[in-house]
């Protein structure tokens, strides 16, 4: 398997890295889908949001990709195969080029920091190496470097606990690019984070994963943000695509289709 | 009747009150049937007077017999302590609701809830009349004890982790082994070392317990100094086994701080 650097884009031998969804569906209740079959290519590379109301499937199409959650029926065509056709190791092959930044960190609260980053090769070291904390030495460098990236070098032996919201979500960022990934999901990453901190955690993610060619898609509610840091943008409502466009494109009417009411705007 | 009956706030709970009159007058039923009487009261009183009197003062003697007893019950509770942690972890885990398929877990559950049943005593009679007397019907009766409480207490802990940080560990396309290592291990590990040193402790008491059954330890000499009116040694014993259980506390909690 290729792989790139940590330094900087993987130079040569990077696959496309287009996504697409083809008829995605999914029925967490029989009879009633939260996701109405959405079809969506995106690009190979930049950021693509998906915004919408709450409750949306925004959250559940962005988990269809990696299988956390699994959807009822369609394609999920990345890498040259279909996500939603994979099973056992081979789903697990193809998780480690996809890395996730959710919205609550979601990092082990009890290990480091660098611990927490290493968890991103967890799925090429073997289990006795990862109990012996034995990494191989270049991961190692790549993660000391990913946290010097992230502006947290000198807290790399403080337990996750220990930190900041915006500090926990470098740390959640360098675990997802830890992976080396072809992809990077973003849930919410700004949501539980005030507007600055939100602002700078933006600038880090597009920063880090343009410097690797790495695509972006985020789920965002803050639609400010999609617009600043975004080159498209799908809006979503009642699990359908409503918009999809480039920012600038995104009109009030627009807006009061996917969250519905005008009063707010 | 006047407004302010028909609002009472503090209505009477009926079934309450029906429950603890029941309660009260079975006690005093109780009592009756086994003539628990004042003069009883007295005469044990004065039977525990003279019994204290022999007691005193404790014998200083027969050191090697205390010795050996004393060093075969710790024994006893290490070996047990340490047989029972590492056997609790798999059967924890698979009795884990969150992480293992059903059946996998009621087979588990079953197990555990099998090693509980009994008081280790009763284990420990069992054992004696399978494997024989001495130390290692008792090691195999507090191993038993052991699993019964570890693995039970570890499978809750198992059960109330955060799968938000599971979900992350698993996002990375880490295999089933690594997810327990770095996603599970890590928010269950501070609570095992609680529970496993807390089972040391306990392990300790019943150690010296086992033996009246033949399961080996100190429990067979105290045993034996009962039956032979030996009170003053008796005493010794007792004071030892104090002496060995506040050891213990004192370790077990130095062990939970460094893991906090």
């Amino acid at each position: 398997m290729t792989q790139g650097g940590f330094g900087s884009g993987a130079a040569g031998g990077t696959p496309d890295r287009s996504l697409r969804l083809v008829g995605l569906r999914k029925e967490y209740v029989r009879g009633t889908p939260v996701l109405r079959d959405v079809s969506i290519d995106f690009a190979p590379k930049g950021m693509t949001a998906i915004i919408g109301p709450s409750g949306t499937g925004k959250s559940t199409l962005i988990r269809c990709v990696n299988r956390l959650v699994e959807p009822t029926a369609g394609q999920i065509l990345f890498l040259g195969r279909d996500m939603a056709k994979l099973h056992g190791g081979e789903l697990r092959t193809a998780r480690r080029r996809i890395g996730m930044v959710f919205q609550e960190y979601n990092l082990v609260e009890r290990l480091t920091a660098i611990e927490n980053v290493l968890c991103g090769r967890l799925g090429y070291v073997s289990a006795w190496r990862a109990w012996l904390r034995r990494y191989p030495a270049e991961d190692i460098d790549g993660a000391f470097e990913l946290l010097e990236a992230v502006g947290l070098a000198e807290r790399a032996g403080q337990r996750a606990d220990a930190l900041s919201g915006g500090q926990r979500q470098r740390i959640g960022i360098a675990r997802a690019l830890m992976q080396r990934p072809d992809l990077l999901l973003a849930d919410e990453p700004t949501s539980s984070l005030d507007p600055k901190t939100s602002v700078e955690i933006m600038e880090l993610m597009v920063e880090l994963a343009g410097r690797r060619d790495i695509p972006i898609v985020i789920n965002i509610h803050n639609v400010e943000l999609a617009k600043r840091f975004a080159q498209r943008i799908v809006g979503m409502t009642g699990g359908s695509v409503v918009f999809d466009g480039r920012p600038e494109e995104l009109r009030d009417e627009h807006l009061k289709a996917i969250y519905g009411g005008e009063a707010w705007l | 009747m006047s407004a302010a009956s028909r609002r009472n706030p503090f209505p009477v709970n009926w079934p309450a009150r029906v429950a603890w009159v029941a309660l009260a007058a079975y006690t005093v039923y109780a009592a009756s049937l086994f003539q628990l009487t004042w003069t009883r009261f007295l005469t044990g009183i004065d039977n525990g007077a003279k019994f204290l009197d022999r007691m005193f003062p404790p014998l200083l003697g027969k050191w090697d017999l205390l010795w050996v007893g004393m060093s075969e019950s710790v024994e006893i509770a290490l070996i047990a302590s340490a047989l029972g942690v590492v056997l609790s972890v798999p059967v924890g885990l698979l009795a884990a609701r969150n992480l293992m398929p059903g059946w996998v877990t009621w087979l588990a559950r079953g197990l555990i809830a099998l090693c509980r049943s009994f008081h280790p005593m009763i284990v420990a009679i069992l054992f004696v009349k399978s494997v024989g007397f001495g130390a290692l019907a008792g090691i195999m009766a507090l191993v038993v004890s052991s699993i019964g409480f570890i693995a039970k207490l570890f499978a809750e802990a198992i059960e109330e982790i955060s799968l938000k940080q599971v979900e992350a560990v698993r996002a990375t396309g880490a295999g089933f082994a690594n997810v327990l290592i770095m996603g599970v291990i890590p928010q269950v590990l501070a609570r095992f070392i609680g529970f496993a040193t807390y089972q040391i402790d306990s392990n300790l008491r019943n150690s010296t317990m086992v033996g009246i059954v033949g399961g080996g330890g100190i429990g067979a000499t105290l045993f034996t100094a009962f039956q032979r009116f030996d009170y003053d040694f008796v005493l010794t014993i007792l004071i030892t086994i104090i002496a060995l259980i506040m050891v213990g506390e004192i370790v077990s909690g130095w062990m939970r701080r460094t893991f906090q």
